[in-house]
């Protein structure tokens, strides 16, 4: 039933790349050798490599080389029991669903860096609310790049979903506040808002993120009941500045971590809990509109080992 | 959370400075620094270490344990090592003759390859040669659609008189999976059409793909075999992680890439991906994205680069963009009034007036050495800009000469003048005199010297104006703020 129940089995082929190159290699190495230094050093790297990013790495190496010294692990399985354990406890095991307004409508405000995959996410959590049989309604404030809209206005026919577009260059808050309105007059159950990519370093771009939220917040009182960073699995650690920057600017409530089918690793998900509060509440395994899960860290880190 | 690259490798290039005598494991220490930064920089694990062997046995055969600056020796072999990784500078675009040069761009989903394209157009046509532009990415909604906007932006609005052109068969397109295959026959026909056209040029923008995707990396080699490409660009996002290091392998083992390019560079990625990818691939790195719009492409030089990433600042850009703007003569005399610290506050407000007509301040004073990382977490309002320049209208020509002069009741008659405070006004003059005495130690210091004024510069004075923080409103302390003292940056904009 869609995305509000974490469909666990589903996320194993989200991160079956990630299994195979990291999970396997990992496996591997360590599969039936006693621990040392040097098989130490080989997991660091693969962390790293993993861009798990290198202070959670240190961490967690540091804590496996105190459980060797100290005698506690002395294999590959203890170790790969140990790697399990300490990104597991990373994260709650509670679920973590998209908010839900008390009152309709719930909007829901998605963002992110250029190219990161904001539009197709968009398609995806529609249909994933459509197929759970809620009323969406989709709002196309990127009026910014160049045949945005109707890409959107593509997946909003695909879809069979309703859309409010703005003019190519018009204000994305006036777009918006148009969707806004015709959330309430329909009186849809979600309100999901496309926004144009912008660069966290880009501050005036940042404000009118601001304001966007501001405007809808005026409509509809206590929106944006969910405001999605999305990113893009492949990157690196600037993930973290994306979302450290998205968060304060626009109260980011979750993350979307796209591409997840495409990375071989998906490590920055580590790094990014290591930073900061905010849960990933969803993951892109895809390019079709059904390849979206929900994130299940336990799944996750499970399927890391896998073989 | 991280220090940029730069200030690690500095502070490691310190930790020598500060030494008497220097050992080789005092090299290798510093060198363990540098390796993080790199690693936080993202570049790829194994790229990392064979980049700091590299500066060990170089800065070893420099002689950097006997040297008397040897952060001056260190920097400088990190700055040679980071050149050669990136590869020798020129990599200028080539063409056959007779035309039309085919161009195939290629990447990852969402790297830039549309916008680039268009950035390549805009280039092709200053350049005075003509293109066309086909649009060979049938998967991704509306993505033909886009590139016949933004080509159609460019041959209305990009300087330069050459004709640029579009082809795009929208009835090809098809739901992601669909239309494998299809691409080969557009590439194909647009190809056909550029010949019987007499086109220089011609860009073919590819879907957006894995590159574990077999399918899709067979389309690739399909629109390869059936037009031959002169160049094969692969289009990398520059914040792109560990990964850079498998798709960029995949893709050259599959098609050979003649070329990188480079994009969202104008974001706060350090840019491991431009060490990464430049070594695994052996390909050159030809063009760098910085923006969101068509003009927004740049050459890439590895050396600029590798200065950007020292903290160097990116002068050569400085320097072009000043051209356009300042004569020779007023140069050259800026210049000496800078090195001998006599800077003036005419001086002072002309070059005031010349950068902002460069473009934005933030723009312009990134390029300096040290300021780009200050800046990236400040917002420079403009209007405070303006309020310089009154406070400078309305002092005297003495006063102007010699801000020394500017005494308690000279302050408040210029704050009068120029409808602001006179404390504003002391903030000014104290600030313009720290700029002279930094920038006199930037000009006459070595290369150590320059680097350490930058770095007092990005920590402490700053600009006049633009420093100490506290009310004046454009702080330069961004960089080296705490996260508590950025929230607090952030809550006081948002008032």
């Amino acid at each position: 039933m869609g995305i509000f129940r974490a469909a666990l089995d589903l996320v194993r082929k989200g991160v079956q790349k990630t299994a195979a190159v990291f999970g396997a290699q990992l496996r591997s190495l360590l599969k039936g050798k006693r621990l040392s230094a040097e098989l130490i050093d080989e997991i660091e790297r693969r962390l790293i490599g993993a861009d798990v990013g290198v202070k959670a790495t240190r961490e967690i190496i540091e804590g496996l080389r105190a459980d060797f010294s100290a005698g506690k692990a002395q294999t590959g399985e203890d170790a790969i029991a140990y790697l399990k354990r300490a990104l597991k406890s990373r994260w709650s095991s509670e679920a973590q669903p998209l908010a839900v307004a008390a009152q309709a409508p719930t909007v829901i405000l998605v963002c992110g860096v250029n190219g990161v995959g904001k539009t197709t996410s968009v398609a995806k959590i529609a249909k994933s609310l459509k197929d759970e049989g809620r009323t969406v309604l989709l709002a196309a404030a990127d009026t910014f790049r160049a045949g945005a809209v109707e890409q959107l206005a593509t997946w909003s026919q695909r879809l069979g979903i309703e859309m409010v577009r703005g003019k190519s260059g018009a204000d994305p808050a006036a777009v918006v506040f148009d969707a806004a309105e015709a959330a309430l007059a329909r009186g849809v159950d979600v309100l999901l808002v496309d926004t144009a990519g912008r660069l966290h370093t880009q501050d005036n771009l940042m404000r009118e993120l601001t304001k966007i939220k501001n405007v809808v917040a005026k409509k509809i009182p206590g929106a944006p009941h969910e405001v999605l960073l999305v990113l893009d699995a492949t990157s690196g650690q600037n993930a973290i500045n994306q979302a450290r920057v998205f968060g304060s600017a626009a109260g980011v409530t979750g993350i979307f971590l796209a591409k997840l089918d495409g990375t071989a690793r998906g490590g920055i998900v580590v790094a990014i809990r290591d930073e900061l509060d905010v849960p990933v509440k969803l993951i892109g395994v895809g390019e079709r509109p059904e390849d979206v899960q929900a994130f299940d860290p336990d799944r996750f880190v499970e399927a890391m080992f896998e073989e | 959370m991280f220090d940029s690259l730069t200030e690690r490798i500095s502070a490691a290039a310190r930790k020598l400075a500060g030494r008497g005598t220097i050992t080789e494991s005092n090299v290798r220490e510093a060198l363990e620094d540098v390796r993080t930064a790199l690693l936080e920089a993202d570049v790829e694990y194994g790229v990392a270490n064979e980049f700091c062997d590299n500066v060990l046995k170089d800065s070893l055969g420099r002689g950097v344990t006997k040297s008397l600056r040897p952060g001056e020796e260190f920097i400088g072999a990190i700055h040679d090592s980071l050149v050669e990784l990136m590869g020798s500078d020129d990599q200028k675009a080539f063409y056959v003759e007779p035309g039309p040069t085919v161009i195939m761009l290629c990447g990852l989903q969402g790297s830039g390859k549309t916008t680039t394209c268009g950035k390549l157009a805009a280039f092709f046509k200053k350049s005075g040669r003509s293109v066309l532009v086909a649009a060979a990415d049938l998967q991704r909604p509306a993505a033909v659609e886009q590139l016949r906007i933004v080509v159609s932006t460019v041959a209305t609005e990009a300087k330069g008189g050459a004709r640029v052109g579009f082809h795009g068969e929208p009835d090809q397109c098809a739901e992601y999976g669909k239309a494998v295959g299809a691409a080969v026959g557009v590439c194909r026909r647009a190809v056909k059409f550029a010949k019987e056209e007499k086109y220089d040029i011609v860009i073919l923008d590819t879907a957006g793909r894995l590159h574990v995707n077999d399918d899709l990396m067979k389309e690739l080699e399909g629109v390869r075999a059936a037009v031959n490409p002169h160049q094969i660009l692969l289009v990398v996002d520059a914040m792109t992680g560990q990964d850079a290091v498998h798709s960029a392998k995949t893709f050259h083992e599959r098609l050979t890439i003649d070329g990188v390019i480079l994009t969202k560079l104008d974001s706060d990625t350090r840019g491991g991906a431009a060490l990464t990818v430049r070594r695994v691939t052996g390909a050159p790195i030809k063009f760098v994205g910085t923006g969101e719009r068509f003009d927004a492409l740049d050459e890439f030089s590895p050396k600029r680069m590798a200065g950007r990433i020292l903290g160097m600042g990116d002068m050569i850009a400085l320097v072009e963009k000043t051209r356009q703007e300042v004569s020779d003569e007023d140069a050259e005399e800026m210049t000496a009034k800078l090195a001998k610290g006599k800077l003036t506050m005419d001086d002072f407000l002309k070059q005031m007036q010349s950068i902002r007509r460069m473009g934005s301040m933030k723009s312009v004073l990134g390029l300096l050495p040290g300021v780009g990382a200050a800046l990236k977490n400040v917002d420079i309002d403009e209007k405070r800009l303006d309020r310089l320049q009154g406070m400078v209208h309305s002092m005297t020509t003495a006063e102007r000469a010699n801000v020394k002069l500017i005494s308690k009741g000279r302050a408040k008659r210029i704050a009068t003048g120029s409808g602001t405070t006179a404390n504003e006004v002391t903030r000014l003059t104290s600030q313009f005199e720290q700029m002279q005495k930094m920038t006199a130690a930037m000009a006459s210091g070595g290369f150590a010297g320059k680097l350490e004024a930058a770095q007092r510069m990005s920590q402490g004075g700053g600009m006049p104006g633009m420093g100490g923080g506290g009310g004046s409103g454009m702080s330069l302390k961004g960089s080296s703020a705490t996260p508590s003292i950025k929230a607090k940056f952030k809550e006081r904009k948002k008032r």
